[in-house]
């Protein structure tokens, strides 16, 4: 079963960035380069933050709008980066309403998060989780109750 | 380090020539490793001795250390300057998104030197850095409004760092802060005077980069074991839950929270502030620095109606911790939460130093009260404990500067004391107002000799709660010992950029197991070494400056007011700053010890204070150890 990140509650987000460092940590390294998670505040601290994670979009922009097919859609929603396909022109990061598709400055290529949920088990308040993409097809309501599952911005 | 670790890189900025350059300078980081260590060094290369500390001569440097952006809770970034509160050394240190953003920009250390001769901003964007114009900035009324243009205006929304001044900094407010994040300051000290006197309104410093480890996995192991410790040992919880507002009620219990001006060492009106009421009544959100999970950041709704229009109300989100509290609730005899947030929310509009101006407006008040000062020096504030529609006018006034007495208050409570006497009751130690702690002799001690006249320098509280707790007496020797113990470990512990906070987790043997995987390969000894090297040159720095442990001035008021430890005796205390500074013929650590002449300082343990020549309390009535029984 296909798996995605879930937002589950960014109300509980106090912006620590404990998920992005996981996210860029998870090849072994420090810094912030390789993260495909982004959390930054809403207009300043006081009125909490913003998480941006990849929704794994059954029908995702970023796949259509690019030009060398590097990022195929996955089974069941998302996409794949075929790396050694992109030429790092940008449109996928354009495409996406989320801003979901971030960018990695080091290596000029789009951050395209996995669905590992290596940046779950740090965060401490339970913003971040792991769902099936077949569950949370299924039950579409849930996602618009839950306050933002796929976009804390909403 | 590691030959790629863009920690090495120093940016040097130009205000007077609006020009940078980026120097490498990896023995710096290897000598001082960064933070505080990096920071003295620089500071001794970049401020020539009997520099005015508001002219184009002071540096500001900022430095951060090899942990930050590897690591969790190495979220602090160091500020040294020269004081022009003190006239002496200025350190401070601030949390927020400072640390990481200086790190993923590409820097260990920023220098800005010289003077613009027009309002600026810098935004430091990776390797660039703009000038832009910030005459339209200058002079606004709001701090806030500061931090809101910056953060539309320029790039880098969630790794940037936006620190600005308010209008104290550019008045010149001696005790003006660096707001960074609107909830972190560099508070302490008057780095935003500083950066007025330049025509510095703000600096916004974004990057992302990774960095490199000498070992991919044993760095996530040791990550692992930092991040367990910080998120479900209870060494963070205090920080976690009610946040250092906790401190109120058994401070208050003890009989060690400053109340009106100090005094009384109980105030009736603490629980009403306590982190526990706070907490159920106020708490709005918390928040965290960047890569800290213990978010200990609380902030405090403020709800308040439009007095002519009806269903019209303005919500703020405050900021509060123990300190605050204290300096602007219980000094200022207040218990009523809307006032003390609304104080507090001043101090943030303007960019003062909360724990400088609640002092401040402490002495004053008294002034008024003893008939040192009448409503004709205070432009006819009728200042009185607890009233605090008067007090935020007054803090108003102490940037608007409307008379000689708000120019004089504007340089704190010792300068003003000087004017209009009062001396006594002024709480400053070297020059800096105090800290919320009236536990014992330790903790005016460590206000006294600290490198930086805080209480984060030694944690004197410490010391006295735990003799305290034990039924140990304390004397001038062990204190000074413990303290001076304490004071090297911190070094080393703000020289890598780690919160002090998190001095729990960060024992030697994690310390030394993280730096490791940072291309750092060090001993306990060399970490004890630079400990001692880092305290004998920021103690250098001040004596070259004109700093005389001898002369240090112990406010009458602390020695009238009984502590949990008894009444206070100026006889010991004398004898305690002796021996923290001077050759002592049983200590052979001291202040002036130079440990490249090969003195060993031990690694932080236990408990290593002296108690060979007892702690006699003068006087010690009943009712003084415990009244809120």
């Amino acid at each position: 079963m296909p798996k995605r990140l879930a937002l589950l509650d960014k109300e509980r987000c106090v912006g620590c960035q404990a998920c992005m460092f996981a996210c860029a940590r998870r090849p072994g390294v420090g810094g912030l380069a390789g993260s495909s998670i982004w959390v930054r505040s809403a207009g300043g601290m006081r009125k909490g933050f913003v998480v941006i994670v990849c929704r794994a979009c059954p029908d995702p922009p970023c796949s259509r709008v690019c030009p060398t097919d590097a990022l195929p859609v996955r089974p069941g929603g998302g996409v794949r980066l075929r790396s050694e396909l992109c030429i790092g022109c940008h449109n996928c990061a354009e495409a996406c309403p989320f801003g979901a598709v971030l960018w990695d400055p080091e290596q000029n290529k789009p951050e395209i998060c996995v669905y590992c949920g290596y940046c779950v088990a740090y965060c401490p308040y339970d913003v971040l989780g792991m769902e099936d993409l077949a569950a949370s097809a299924a039950a579409p309501a849930e996602e618009a109750s839950a306050g933002g599952v796929v976009h804390a911005s909403q | 380090m590691l030959a790629n670790d863009p920690l090495a890189r120093v940016l040097y900025i130009d205000l007077s020539r609006r020009a940078f350059s980026v120097r490498h300078r990896p023995e710096l980081f290897e000598a001082g490793l960064g933070g505080t260590g990096v920071d003295i060094r620089l500071l001794e290369e970049e401020c020539a001795p009997g520099t005015d500390p508001l002219g184009p001569g002071n540096p500001v440097i900022f430095a951060v250390g090899p942990l930050v952006g590897l690591y969790p809770l190495a979220s602090k970034t160091v500020a040294m300057f020269k004081s022009p509160h003190t006239g002496n050394l200025g350190e401070s240190h601030a949390g927020g998104r400072s640390a990481v953003a200086i790190r993923m920009a590409g820097y260990g250390a920023i220098v800005i030197r010289g003077a613009s001769v027009t309002p600026i901003y810098l935004a430091v964007e990776g390797d660039h850095v703009h000038f832009r114009d910030a005459s339209a900035l200058w002079g606004l009324h709001n701090a806030y409004t500061v931090g809101s243009v910056l953060r539309e205006r320029e790039s880098g929304s969630g790794v940037r760092t936006i620190m600005r001044i308010g209008r104290a900094g550019e008045q010149g407010v001696t005790y003006a802060s660096v707001i960074t994040e609107t909830y972190r300051h560099f508070g302490r000290l008057g780095l935003g005077a500083v950066f007025g006197s330049k025509r510095l309104k703000g600096l916004v410093i974004s990057g992302q980069r990774s960095l490199p480890v000498t070992d991919r996995r044993a760095y996530r192991q040791v990550y692992d074991t930092i991040f367990r410790a910080a998120t479900e040992s209870p060494l963070m919880k205090k920080y976690h839950e009610l946040g250092t507002a906790m401190n109120v009620l058994p401070l208050n219990a003890l009989g060690a929270l400053p109340t009106r001006n100090l005094q009384a060492g109980h105030f009736e009106g603490a629980e009403a502030i306590s982190g526990e009421r706070l907490a159920a009544e106020y708490l709005g959100r918390r928040v965290a620095c960047a890569h800290c999970p213990v978010a200990c950041v609380h902030l405090g709704t403020l709800r308040l109606p439009y007095p002519k229009e009806p269903y019209f109300y303005k919500t703020s989100m405050i900021g509060y911790d123990h300190e605050p509290i204290f300096a602007v609730g219980s000094l200022l005899g207040g218990s009523d939460v809307s006032g003390i947030f609304q104080l507090l929310d001043e101090a943030e509009v303007q960019g003062l130093d909360v724990m400088s101006m609640g002092v401040t407006l402490a002495w004053a008040t008294e002034a008024l009260q003893r008939r040192l000062i009448s409503t004709h020096e205070t432009d006819g504030l009728a200042l009185d404990w607890g009233n605090y529609a008067t007090y935020i006018q007054a803090a108003e006034r102490i940037v608007s500067q409307p008379n000689d007495f708000y120019r004089a208050l504007a340089r704190g409570a010792e300068h003003a004391a000087s004017i209009y006497g009062g001396s006594d009751f002024a709480l400053t130690f070297g020059g800096n107002e105090m800290p919320g702690y009236h536990t014992g002799p330790g903790c005016h001690l460590g206000y006294l000799t600290g490198a930086r006249h805080s209480h984060l320098d030694s944690a004197g509280y410490g010391l006295d709660q735990k003799a305290g707790a034990k039924g140990e007496t304390l004397t001038p020797e062990g204190i000074a010992a413990g303290l001076l113990e304490e004071e090297r470990w911190r070094q080393v512990l703000t020289s890598l950029g780690i919160c002090l906070f998190a001095r729990g987790i960060y024992t030697s043997d994690v310390t030394l197991q993280a730096l490791a995987t940072a291309g750092f390969d060090r001993s306990a000894d060399d970490l004890a070494q630079l400990g001692a090297d880092v305290l004998h040159r920021k103690y250098a720095f001040k004596l070259r400056e004109g700093f005389d442990p001898a002369a240090l001035r112990i406010p009458g008021r602390i020695l009238q007011t009984p502590t949990p430890m008894g009444t206070l005796d100026e006889q010991f205390m004398r004898e305690a700053i002796a021996a923290s500074q001077g050759p002592s013929s049983h200590n052979a650590h001291t202040r002036f010890d130079n440990p490249v002449g090969g003195t060993q300082c031990k690694l932080k343990k236990a408990e290593s204070v002296s108690l060979s020549r007892a702690w006699r309390p003068r006087s010690m009535p009943a009712s003084s150890r415990s009244s809120a029984s």
